[in-house]
């Protein structure tokens, strides 16, 4: 599909205000330029960070800040950007009664650190976001898909992966049907 | 799961076993009648709901929520209601947000009450199935009154509610708060008294707060094994910080004491529903919000306490009126992973009232 020209406009982009507290001070502190950015959006705290520096910033934050609650993994697609993928993880700390997000860029391909280590419930979350997304987890201790079947080829949650879209040869062998469709 | 011993064995339990609760299926690997280890294979209701979101209108969205949890279907609504308009940074009317309250808290009822009746089916005592069920009715009997829908309710809107109160909502909601109380009661009667049902339930599948928090349990799970945590309290919403109830909690963290939280928070929601019901503010149910919903460029995470646990809505907006992104933090998905440590060394017979206790919901699991 030709693309139709658009009139030119501003780029859209959150309207962050800066993060500035403990948390954000620990993590410059240790990890200093790995920390690319301490924002809060609507009163919600999030740091950006690089992707090496993700693992160790929560276990961290889960030794001297009390994180001690990983709510979330997940991840969010934009395939015109590189690296192309965003690793979202969701922290809370019962003692402090807070809640922030770090965040990190993946390129595809490229093999993030299993939070596994730090904490065991990373374990499903991670495999869907492989299952999903495609990243895989060095060091994830069951690297398989989670909700699609095992044998399925592609990654629905891809941007350029179709809504109707599906593995025809998965279905037509097992569901015995030509297309699910 | 890779190599057996000579004397271990893999049972498949599911996915059409009756004890869990829908389409789920647990390989076990068995020594004799202990279990040495679980697999969970889910995904059988994956439906992509989180793929779906990313093509319809944060409005067309709304109703697909119900279809996950679709037991606690208004709580789903709220959780997805609450996010999209902490993006538009709107809040909704303090009328529209008792009538959640009220609705959302007869819903945790009801879902504790089908729970308590499978749950206690499931470990063979078949007669409080038809008292839970009986009570539940007359809930989705409310909901049938107010919005026209028993399950799949749709109950809120984006900035508020669509239908104003029906004549006489007050009356039947006390009516129900009066009649429901004395039942609870007569639960522990059956139940709780009984020691058929304790012996059976004493002990098993514990897990203590240390390992919540490792696996990222949440919900009634988590209070039973000894954490006054609930969001309603430490991170209120909708106007729950006006309402004076407790959060129950019990020490041990076995599956009666799960049992023991449940019944106790649904005498706790009757409290929350008096207070909200005996004023109602007046005033619109909607507040002014812009026609089309069309979130700035951000993101927000919103979470609620849903029956199960945390119910988290993740929205990333690129500012058109679709959501870019939208996950969905499941309760029942992540505390199902703690499954395989609360079921290491118990026995088979007590694999299903560990499955029972956790409360999934395999719409939400797979979503």
């Amino acid at each position: 599909m030709a693309e139709e020209p658009k009139p030119v406009k501003a780029p859209a982009v959150m309207a962050t205000v800066p993060w500035e507290g403990p948390i954000p001070d620990l993590l410059r502190e240790h990890f200093g330029a790995a920390v690319l950015e301490t924002s809060s959006y609507l009163d919600q705290p999030f740091a950006v960070v690089t992707l090496p520096a993700m693992v160790p910033a929560l276990e961290l934050l889960h030794a001297e800040a009390d994180f001690d609650y990983l709510v979330d993994i997940t991840a969010v697609d934009y395939p015109k950007r590189t690296p192309r993928f965003e690793l979202v993880y969701i922290v809370y700390s019962h003692l402090r009664n807070e809640r922030i997000r770090l965040k990190a860029a993946v390129g595809l391909g490229e093999q993030p650190l299993s939070a596994v280590p730090v904490f065991v419930g990373a374990n499903w979350l991670e495999r869907e976001v492989y299952d999903m997304f495609g990243i895989t987890f060095s060091g994830h201790p069951d690297p398989r898909r989670i909700l699609m079947p095992d044998e399925w080829t592609g990654f629905p949650l891809r941007k350029d992966y179709g809504i109707v879209e599906m593995d025809n040869r998965w279905v037509q062998a097992n569901l015995g049907i030509e297309s699910g469709q | 799961m890779t190599s057996l011993d000579s004397n271990e064995m893999v049972l498949n339990m599911g996915p059409q076993h009756p004890s869990t609760h829908g389409v789920l299926r647990i390989v076990l690997k068995l020594d004799g009648e202990r279990v040495t280890g679980t697999d969970c294979i889910i995904g059988y209701l994956h439906r992509g709901v989180e793929k779906i979101a990313e093509n319809r209108t944060y409005v067309q969205f709304a109703p697909y929520v119900d279809r996950m949890d679709y037991l606690a279907a208004v709580s789903n609504g709220l959780g997805y209601c609450l996010a999209v308009e902490k993006l538009m940074n709107a809040v909704a009317t303090p009328r529209a947000q008792a009538v959640r309250v009220i609705l959302t808290e007869l819903n945790r009822i009801a879902s504790h009450l089908l729970w308590l009746g499978t749950h206690a089916l499931d470990i063979g005592a078949i007669t409080p199935l038809f008292y839970t069920l009986r009570e539940r009715e007359a809930v989705l009997k409310i909901f049938e009154n107010y919005c026209g829908a028993r399950l799949t309710t749709h109950a809120f809107r984006i900035g508020g509610l669509q239908y104003e109160l029906y004549d006489g909502f007050e009356k039947e909601v006390e009516a129900f708060c009066t009649q429901f109380l004395p039942k609870v009661d007569e639960y522990e009667e059956l139940l709780s008294g009984n020691r058929i049902w304790r012996e059976r339930l004493r002990g098993v599948g514990v897990i203590d707060v240390e390992t919540c928090k490792r696996f990222g349990v949440t919900g009634p799970v988590l209070r039973a094994a000894g954490l006054a945590w609930d969001l309603r309290k430490s991170q209120p919403y909708s106007g729950y910080e006006q309402y004076e109830f407790d959060v129950p909690t019990r020490t041990s963290g076995d599956t009666l004491d799960r049992y023991f939280v449940r019944l106790d928070e649904m005498r706790q929601s009757v409290r929350i529903i008096r207070q909200a019901v005996a004023n109602i503010p007046s005033g619109p149910i909607m507040t002014k919000i812009a026609k089309v919903v069309k979130p700035a460029v951000g993101e927000a995470y919103v979470s609620i306490e849903a029956p199960k646990g945390e119910l988290g809505y993740y929205i990333v907006s690129d500012g058109t009126t679709h959501p870019y992104r939208l996950r969905v933090r499941p309760p029942s998905f992540v505390n199902l992973q703690a499954l395989g440590h609360m079921a290491k060394g118990a026995l088979v017979a007590d694999v299903v009232a560990i499955i029972g206790t956790i409360d999934i919901v395999l719409g939400e699991v797979d979503r």
